[in-house]
């Protein structure tokens, strides 16, 4: 079984994000890049997948511009095998990243397509589920365990919800988005980054997989969230009962 | 305008989240004829059906979808369902509350449609205007960050074809008490066709194993009046107990930051955070929490944040005024930074806790 993952490049978790002043968006330029966090986490589970077994090959791909050729280059770091790179415009909408990642898995044919619960630029969360859709596969999203029976092609996936966790059976292939517990990604070791240089990565463009864009949404502005009011720091207990009771009354 | 509203109900009552999502779709403005979609199978649907009918006064239709497919909220006959009836009904809009029932299904259900959906919308201004809580969130930095930049809120607005689909985030569109009575005028039920619904192939490919909760006899974290939330500062497993008592006495709920469920010391479904719950109670007060961005992003909407934390350089202190007072050598400053506590008490929450166990009201 062949295991796809995709993969997106966003600004670096650890970046204090500005907006920008014209409030056209978040300033990217200058800004350090990163494998979304929790697509570094789908990457491990294809790769632990893999290791276990399970699975013969680890293909990564990735929708955008040139330089998310870098991306896929960590990704092969890591332990892909090999790497698609979608050249396209950056910050085009899921449903447009569904639709190419469907034609892709029509092109791959693999038994698993891991993604990131969301990716932690613009917190849609919607790629998964709506890839899982158009390819009417059954779908494991925020998943926190993943168990494989390669008889019965079926994946046992523990998913954290909102009332605890809840455990499906899906009948592979199947779809599964990643939460943070699932597991903890690795580290790139330098013989590997090595390796990786020579790993190939092949290209498509949007015409060899006949995608559109389509964009029914409109960014009219990006600004700062509301400030709080700022507090105080009091000195006892009893000073913020008195608080909580007198000044606030929520007590 | 015409809006669905997708409704999780449980013990046959609607959920207030999808409730919320109500108001949302009210907020669209004009003349909103709201249906509510129902699935479920039996007497349990049957009774949250009654109960939706005069749930609020907006809604003029409830649809219910009664199938031993709909027994779990499965992503899979539930997409399928919101495309069947958004065929025949034509709506405007559909709304979901974006909990992990509604970002697992509404997606789906505008991939099978061809429309882009728009997630976490916390402000609605007329019909094709959102604003949706955007843009970068950030994971426990390694070393204190001792400046911070929030979320980035997006205005969007939607030129697609109908019907616009959105999440809202719940405590964004608190659910208005009525006074009216309500069941004098209780909307229609009415049962969808359920004929075509296995023309979709992956209907059948999921199945329902289980659902590991915790039993819990405190108010729901996401509607609560109160939090009373633990980091990592309380240590243990055991010591958060200190936590649930606090929280007993004064009938709150339990929440937990990221780094405090990923030691073990609670549940996953007590994270709160921009990844967990997002809340907004009228009071928030967080033990032994750093506050560290991801974390901030899921309770900044609380209308009063108390801290009480060791350190006082802690990011949750940042921008509190620090009066002079003897024990911290400090002239008045206000940090420039995001302002996130309103009360901050330097101090250790294991000399604290039990002083506000003692002197704090019991619950009214």
């Amino acid at each position: 079984m062949k295991i796809m993952v995709a993969i997106k490049r966003v600004v670096d978790y650890a970046v204090k994000i500005r907006v920008k002043p014209d409030k056209s968006g978040v300033e990217t330029k200058n800004v350090k890049m990163s494998m979304n966090p929790f697509c570094e986490i789908a990457l491990e589970e294809a790769l632990r997948v893999r290791e276990s077994g399970l699975a013969s090959e680890v293909v990564a791909v990735s929708i955008g511009p040139v330089q998310f050729a870098e991306t896929l280059r960590t990704g092969l770091a890591m332990g892909a095998d090999r790497a698609i790179h979608v050249e396209a415009p950056e910050n085009i909408y899921p449903l447009t990243i569904a639709k190419i990642l469907k034609a892709l898995v029509d092109v791959e044919k693999p038994g698993l397509l891991f993604l990131g619960k969301q990716a932690i630029d613009n917190d849609q969360n919607q790629t998964g589920q709506m890839v899982a859709g158009l390819l009417k596969w059954p779908q494991g999203t925020f998943a926190s365990k993943v168990v494989l029976d390669k008889e019965k092609q079926v994946a046992t996936v523990d998913r954290e919800v909102d009332g605890g966790i809840e455990t499906l059976c899906l009948d592979l292939p199947a779809v599964i988005t990643t939460d943070l517990r699932l597991n903890q990604p690795r580290y790139a070791t330098l013989p590997n980054i090595m390796k990786a240089k020579s790993k190939p990565i092949k290209k498509f463009t949007l015409q060899d997989l006949s995608v559109e864009i389509k964009s029914d949404l409109e960014v009219v502005e990006v600004t700062e969230p509301p400030k709080r009011k700022s507090g105080v720091i009091l000195s006892s207990v009893d000073e913020l009962i008195d608080k909580l009771k007198n000044e606030a009354r929520v007590i | 305008l015409s809006t669905l509203v997708l409704a999780e109900h449980e013990g046959g009552l609607i959920k207030n989240s999808s409730l919320s999502a109500v108001e949302a779709a009210k907020s669209l403005g004009g003349d909103n004829s709201i249906s509510l979609l129902l699935a479920g199978s039996g007497h349990s649907l049957k009774e949250a059906a009654e109960h939706a009918a005069s749930s609020h006064p907006s809604v003029s239709q409830v649809l219910i979808a009664d199938s031993y497919k709909f027994t779990y909220p499965l992503a899979e006959p539930w997409a399928k369902l919101v495309h069947l009836v958004q065929q025949s009904g034509g709506y405007s809009h559909i709304i979901a509350a974006s909990g992990s029932f509604g970002k697992n299904i509404l997606p789906r259900a505008a991939a099978l449609l061809d429309i882009s959906p728009i997630t976490d919308v916390t402000k609605i201004s007329g019909s094709n205007l959102f604003i949706s809580a955007d843009c970068i969130i950030r994971f426990v930095s390694p070393v204190p960050v001792p400046i911070y930049a929030g979320n980035a809120l997006s205005t969007v607005r939607y030129t697609g074809s109908s019907p616009c689909m959105l999440s809202i985030r719940a405590t964004s569109f608190p659910v208005a008490s009525e006074t009216a009575d309500l069941k004098s005028n209780a909307a229609s039920i009415d049962q969808v066709d359920l004929s075509t619904l296995d023309e979709d192939e992956s209907v059948a490919k999921s199945t329902y194993v289980k659902l590991s909760a915790q039993i819990s006899e405190r108010p729901d974290l996401g509607n609560a009046r109160i939090v009373v939330s633990g980091g990592r500062g309380v240590k243990s497993a055991e010591n958060f107990k200190m936590i649930d008592k606090l929280a007993e006495k004064i009938g709150a709920a339990v929440g937990a930051t990221r780094a405090a469920v990923d030691a073990g010391f609670v549940p996953n479904d007590l994270q709160v955070g921009q990844t967990g719950k997002i809340v907004a109670p009228e009071l928030y007060m967080a033990f032994g929490v750093s506050g560290a961005i991801q974390h901030i992003a899921g309770m900044r909407d609380s209308k009063v944040i108390v801290a009480v934390n060791k350190d006082a350089d802690a990011p949750i202190f940042q921008g509190a005024i620090i009066p002079q007072r003897p024990y911290i050598p400090q002239e008045n400053t206000l940090r420039p930074n995001i302002l996130v506590a309103d009360y901050g008490l330097v101090g250790d929450l294991f000399d604290v806790i039990p002083e506000l166990l003692e002197k704090l009201p019991e619950k009214k």
